[in-house]
């Protein structure tokens, strides 16, 4: 029995290609000293608790779309719609009236909008970190939150897109970006980062939806022939349409997982680059306080550490609201809070560091920026991020308090605070106070403005809750594949 | 032959992981070649016991890749330094470093497109008939149920004996699927 329950725990010992018939043999004579080594026992964490079926993981999670539209569900959907009215018509008012309904005037011409468009973005990298770095480190856990978190990627990058489009005014006039021959016979300048950005953040929102629509065909195989059965043939067709045809057949999983792999493989690079990118807008420019050569791991790791932040905020109720403990089980949530906890600890670091070296570099302007930002007329706002980002994710390190599930979610809602604060002051407070005192200015931002942000949160919402309507919110094949039960080796159990 | 009256093939069903590996190695030694498992999840080894080849889409996925970074290169040179020579604070018409980015970017863009639409093509779909998903258990398949099917279009395929096989294999509900 202790010898089975050895080779259960280490699934993952059999990798050779032909171990299916040859693992258990020995062909070599067993060095004696082995039957003396006493290997430490390293049980593996339980990935789906209470041994659950199969057949339990398909009913529990297609129960979520197939039962009756829960009253929480319009009530929800509703305030969320009415809050996305007002992106819509703070939208509609600046292209209307003009860009210059928004707060921004000299000095800073860049401000909630390019903070919002950063935020967001950096919401967006938890899910591709989750679905693709975490793929390729071989981390089981990530299966049942990677749905909804390529989801969360998807909706941020949505609802980043809004502002730097919006931003140029003339919104008729978007499509300049991107290479298409105009009237002016002028290419784009690829010389300039913000040319770079827009390569970089489409092609993040196009490889996003792919790689989340690529895991997604199996599942809605499962709910087309589950439909079907039920004598739902419209919604049967409809899934059908989008499963194209997949049928469980080994030969396809082959490819399918070769596939799913090298996917993974591209989008770690790019969500890598795609941060990296965003920094660059700022590194790239000479202002004190944005040229520094730390901006790039720095903004990503703030970036992911925002987006476990989001992940945490979306995952806790929908866990509670749809009693998904057994497959979102405590071991996840120490995990995300893990990697909050390393990532924030980054970002701190990231704060000293620049502090330092604003001070080490002897450069006068970039050393009064930072005294600027912590103790000028945006102090407040530092102070805020300082808090939430440095002091916050260290509260992780402790049991208790992961394991207290409400106090998780407050503190995730800390770290997006946190993180919105991080971009408000890199962004405004080195526009505001620059080389010359005679320029200075204090920015602040208009109604419009206002709305148009909090709006945001209101369209993701209502992406958000359209998918846990009506697409599998855990991807069911990836769960079940690592259950016990799945494991083809298990001979000597029966 | 009449192929109006010839069925698909012999599907036989499986309830556990382990059983459907030992099946598919004992169907994979007695030399079939037009067979299949269907299962709903990729089973971890299946590959080595079905006998199947390592999957060809990292090749189209490479070719996307070197045709991405080209795109990205060439494009980038053209624009700003052949067909409008774009003048920007002194800096060089054309230099492959601040070509990087976009080039980069697109070879994931390329690469990602190559890989899903090489996955599809490899994988014959998008397949909205097919006579195993006219199997009235089928839904099991992609739930918690593991099937062996061995097509009648197969050199070794012989009624009886393929049956048979499946049987010793220790399928159960073992029936004929109509084309």
């Amino acid at each position: 029995m202790s010898a089975d329950s050895t080779t259960a725990t280490f699934d993952d010992a059999p990798r050779s290609r032909d171990s299916a018939h040859v693992h258990h043999a020995s062909e070599h004579p067993r060095p004696a000293i082995l039957d003396e080594v006493n290997p430490a026992r390293l049980p593996r964490a339980t990935l789906v608790e209470h041994g659950r079926s199969f057949n339990w993981i398909t009913e529990k999670i297609c129960g979520i779309i197939e039962g009756k539209t829960p009253a929480w569900w319009w009530v929800c959907f509703i305030t969320a719609a009415f809050v996305a009215s007002w992106t819509v018509m703070g939208l509609i008012y600046l292209v209307s009236t003009g860009v210059g309904v928004w707060g921004h005037a000299n000095p800073v011409n860049w401000a909630w909008d390019i903070v919002n468009f950063v935020f967001w973005i950096g919401i967006g990298h938890a899910g591709t970190l989750i679905s693709a770095i975490l793929c390729l480190l071989r981390q089981k856990w990530r299966t049942s939150i990677n749905r909804a978190a390529e989801a969360m990627t998807i909706f941020a990058v949505v609802c980043a897109a809004i502002f730097p489009v919006f931003h140029i005014g003339r919104i008729w006039f978007a499509w300049f970006l991107f290479p298409i021959p105009n009237s002016n016979y002028i290419w784009q300048n690829f010389r300039s980062p913000l040319e770079w950005d827009v390569f970089a953040v489409s092609t993040y929102g196009t490889v996003s939806v792919l790689f989340w629509y690529v895991g997604l065909v199996p599942d809605l195989a499962v709910l087309r022939d589950r439909f079907f059965n039920a004598g739902k043939k419209i919604r049967s067709w409809f899934y059908g349409l989008f499963a194209m045809g997949w049928r469980g057949s080994n030969r396809h999983w082959s490819n399918y997982e070769m596939a799913y792999v090298i996917l993974a493989g591209v989008s770690t690079p790019l969500v890598l680059s795609v941060h990296t990118i965003v920094s660059f807008d700022f590194a790239v420019s000479l202002l004190p306080g944005w040229h520094t050569t730390i901006f790039p791991p720095y903004f990503v790791a703030g970036a992911i550490f925002s987006g476990f932040g989001m992940v945490l905020t979306l995952m806790l109720p929908l866990r509670a609201v749809f009693k998904l403990e057994d497959l979102i089980t405590q071991y996840h949530i120490d995990c995300m809070c893990k990697i909050t906890l390393a990532t924030g600890t980054i970002v701190g670091y990231a704060y000293a560091m620049e502090f330092f070296i604003a001070w080490y570099g002897a450069n006068p302007y970039e050393g009064f920026t930072f005294i600027n930002r912590a103790f000028g007329p945006y102090a407040w706002a530092y102070w805020i991020m300082i808090s939430c980002n440095v002091i916050t994710p260290q509260l992780f390190w402790f049991k208790k308090i992961r394991r207290n599930t409400a106090l998780v979610w407050i503190l995730s809602i800390f770290v997006n605070v946190g993180m919105w604060f991080e971009r408000f002051v890199i962004i405004v407070t080195s526009l505001a106070r620059d080389f010359l005192p005679s320029s200075w200015g204090y920015y602040s931002p208009s109604v419009v403005e206002i709305f148009t942000f909090f709006g945001t949160f209101g369209v993701f919402s209502v992406l958000f809750l359209l998918f846990i309507r009506f697409l599998p919110i855990m991807p069911m094949a990836e769960i079940k594949a690592v259950t016990p039960q799945a494991d083809g080796h298990a001979h000597s159990h029966h | 032959m009449s192929a109006t009256t010839q069925p698909h093939g012999i599907i036989a069903t499986f309830e556990k992981t382990p059983d459907l590996m030992r099946a598919a190695t004992l169907v994979r030694d007695a030399g079939y070649k037009f067979w299949d498992c269907i299962t709903p999840f990729p089973v971890h080894g299946l590959d080595a016991a079905m006998g199947v080849r390592r999957s060809r889409v990292p090749r189209i996925s490479l070719v996307g890749g070197i045709i991405g970074f080209c795109t990205g290169m060439s494009m980038i040179w053209y624009m700003n330094a052949y067909d409008y020579k774009l003048i920007v604070g002194g800096k060089p018409f054309f230099s492959p470093l601040f070509a990087f980015p976009v080039s980069y970017e697109l070879t994931i863009l390329f690469t990602a497109f190559a890989t899903i639409i090489g996955m599809f093509v490899l994988n014959r779909l998008p397949m909205h008939y097919h006579p195993v998903l006219k199997y009235d258990q089928i839904h099991r398949g992609l739930d918690d149920r593991f099937f062996i099917v061995i097509e009648t279009r197969d050199p070794k395929f012989d009624p009886a004996a393929t049956r048979a096989l499946l049987a010793q294999a220790g399928g159960v509900d073992i029936i004929e699927l109509a084309e």
